[in-house]
């Protein structure tokens, strides 16, 4: 941090005061000129909440992708499909139990076991070829797309939100002040808040897990250096199955998420390969906290321009990964 | 490594001379593509107007995209997943600088206007996205361009000022002049053939020129090129500018047959259909996406009656071609191309002469490099 301060003191005070603005215009009680000039203040908090919850739920996504390409150097197009196949699992699930814990659980255990399959039948067999794989993960894609419109149709599912989590709740923040001086506070649905929670207790446990751990010391040596880890004595093959497990458990957690505050459909699954691809540019390939900060940015581009300029929402988020690509091409956090 | 490239660089000359000698220019004493050639000429003879429109036409055009992905990723070695967005995008261009049926988008140019100028801005698009796709390398390529392609779906489908959002542009109007409607089968055809024909040996020649060769150079040893004084991406970008033209002449073709276009035909499945195309056919030589998108146009028009036929459900066409797709992937690198070498070669039990014409295509490859250097 103070290495980068010291190294471009014109981006370091640029982000200081872009941050500064941004608590400014969360917390202090807009003046009128500027509720006439970008509308209430609600809408605006509403728009962050939702880009920050997005976020969330993007990094989910982005970070088992990129988990599995960082070690593996496999673009794992078929993840959008492990997503959705995730979201199907856990609407089955809690329609049948009506249990939304177990349905994670469930989803993040058979999408894990997917993984595995694909792992030890497919992948193994062309390691080291990357294109031959990428080529393999788009034919997957394809079929497995083509194999849950057949089983689920295309109709629209949504799965069923918890009795304790529907709701709003009241959050400290003032959105406005009221003609007889009492101020109003912002409502927000809880579930989305617990969902945010959740996918940060999730992150900070994989940077743990990844950085604290015997089995993340050897993942970290393996995005490194997959051939002197070999000749190390690890047994690699075992690293993989566990990371893509992993990673694929995550894109199905992600799917029952997606599935509680969005929706699940077919084409779903390229939406979220496609936030996935996104976020993984803008962070960093390979790098965790790069999906989390590429995840931020990108929900916030999403929600905050579909808010502002409806029409060219899509524009703004390609414009962040144009923009990252032309100053950063490989990527804001990576390290290479 | 080094080692094996200067002894490449002492020999190759020789060979490169041989190798130019031999062969000028493509296929010209092989008497099988005379024989497609001809059949393709008299094929109105032949087939009606369903067969000659639904398969040939546009088995054509689909030819022709992934024809402009297969010299990328065959020549230049940068699989791009974009070339079906520039295609679209110089066709949604058609729809709007020229007539249809949505007067208060389309400019009402005429075809002969609207045309180039479609054809420059899909180029345009194209080499920007080029531009930044160089600058990362490989396996990335795959994932910027398909990033850039679900961008421009995603767009059409929001924006209504220009794109008309997901109902898109429709009754665009086709070309007539000198009493030819243009749209009616048999000259259709005609027309469609012959851009392939030209974008089939433009391809070819510009492999055996100068910048094609170049090209090669750059994608089998970057560094070795940049050390050569070969500026490494402006080749790719000029590649991509190329390629981005082949597409975008096949855009014009497919919103003629159409008459219409939408974000439907930019989807990103349709993206990822057109590399499937190249890669079933075959992406080391410019016929192989003719023969992919046959197969492809073939099976996505039959395989309903074929499944239902068998008793199977007639919706799964989408699983067959993935599944093809797969087993294609798994067993050849080549595609049907290599398939049917291999067992070509296997009929002729003759290592030797595959061995010589490797050695040819290398020599070729070579022989400019070291000129330049």
């Amino acid at each position: 941090m103070t290495r980068f301060v010291e190294r471009h003191p014109a981006w370091a005070l640029i982000v200081i005061i872009a941050i500064a603005v941004a608590l400014w215009l969360i917390f202090a009680v807009w003046p009128q000129g500027l509720e006439e000039a970008i509308g209430r203040k609600r809408v605006f908090l509403n728009a962050v909440f939702n880009g920050i919850t997005l976020g969330g739920l993007y990094f989910l996504v982005a970070s088992g992708f990129t988990l599995i390409f960082g070690l593996m150097r496999n673009v794992n197009l078929a993840h959008g499909s492990l997503y959705l196949f995730g979201g199907y699992v856990g609407y089955a699930i809690s329609a049948s139990t009506g249990s939304w814990i177990l349905s994670f659980i469930v989803a993040f255990i058979l999408t894990a076991l997917v993984g595995v399959l694909l792992q030890v039948l497919v992948f193994r067999r062309m390691e080291g070829q990357d294109l031959r794989q990428t080529m393999v993960t788009i034919g997957l894609s394809i079929v497995f797309a083509d194999l849950m419109l057949w089983a689920c149709g295309g109709d629209f599912y949504q799965i069923q939100t918890p009795n304790w989590l529907i709701g709003p709740v009241e959050l400290p923040l003032v959105t406005a002040i009221k003609s007889s001086g009492e101020p109003v506070y912002l409502r927000y649905p809880l579930v989305r808040l617990v969902i945010f929670a959740a996918s940060v207790v999730i992150g900070v446990a994989m940077w743990l897990a990844l950085n604290r751990t015997r089995i993340g010391m050897i993942i970290r040596a393996g995005v490194d250096d997959r051939d002197i880890l070999a000749a190390t004595g690890v047994r690699i093959q075992l690293v993989f199955v566990v990371v893509f497990a992993l990673g694929a458990g995550l894109a199905g957690i992600a799917g029952v998420v997606g599935g509680t505050f969005q929706s699940l459909s077919p084409g779903e699954d390229i939406r979220f390969l496609l936030a996935s691809l996104v976020v993984v540019i803008v962070g960093g390939m390979g790098s965790i906290p790069g999906a989390a900060l590429g995840a931020l940015i990108i929900g916030l581009a999403e929600q905050l321009g579909s808010v502002y300029i409806p029409t060219y929402a899509i524009v703004v988020t390609f414009l962040i990964m144009v923009l990252v690509l032309a100053i950063r091409p490989q990527g804001l956090l990576a390290r290479r | 490594m080094s080692l094996a490239h200067d002894a490449h660089v002492t020999v190759r000359p020789t060979a490169a001379v041989q190798g130019s000698k031999l062969r000028g220019w493509p296929e010209i004493d092989n008497p099988a593509a005379w024989t497609v050639a001809a059949i393709l000429l008299i094929m109105p003879l032949i087939a009606n107007g369903f067969f000659l429109i639904e398969i040939f036409a546009t088995a054509l055009i689909l030819g022709i995209m992934a024809l402009s992905l297969m010299f990328l990723a065959g020549y230049g070695g940068m699989v791009s997943l974009m070339q079906l967005t520039i295609a679209g995008f110089s066709a949604y261009m058609v729809a709007v600088f020229g007539v249809s049926g949505n007067a208060n988008i389309s400019l009402g140019w005429p075809w002969w206007l609207a045309v180039p100028m479609a054809l420059a801005l899909a180029t345009m698009f194209g080499t920007l996205g080029g531009a930044l796709a160089v600058r990362t390398e490989g396996i990335y390529t795959i994932m910027i361009t398909l990033a850039i392609g679900a961008a421009f779906y995603y767009f059409t489908n929001q924006n209504w000022a220009i794109f008309n959002g997901h109902t898109g542009i429709n009754t665009v109007a086709t070309p007539h002049f000198w009493g030819v409607n243009w749209r009616a089968d048999i000259p259709y055809y005609y027309i469609v053939l012959a851009v392939a024909a030209l974008c089939y040996f433009a391809v070819d020649y510009i492999s055996r020129a100068p910048f094609g060769l170049a090209l090669q150079g750059v994608r089998d040893n970057p560094r070795r090129m940049a050390a050569l004084g070969f500026h490494v991406n402006a080749h790719r970008v000029a590649a991509y500018a190329f390629a981005s033209f082949v597409a975008a002449l096949a855009g014009v073709l497919q919103v003629w047959n159409y008459g219409q276009i939408s974000p439907g035909s930019v989807s990103v499945a349709a993206c990822i259909d057109i590399l499937i195309i190249a890669v079933v056919g075959g992406i080391t030589r410019p016929i192989g996406p003719f023969i992919g998108a046959l197969i492809f146009v073939l099976l996505r028009t039959f395989a309903l009656d074929f499944l239902v036929k068998l008793g199977l459900d007639g919706n799964r066409f989408r699983l067959l071609i993935g599944l093809g797709f797969l087993a294609i992937v798994f067993w050849s690198s080549d595609g049907v191309i290599g398939l049917w070498q291999s067992w070509r070669q296997r009929q002729r039990s003759g290592a030797v002469s595959s061995s010589g014409r490797r050695g040819r295509v290398s020599g070729r490859g070579s022989g400019q490099g070291s000129s330049h250097g």
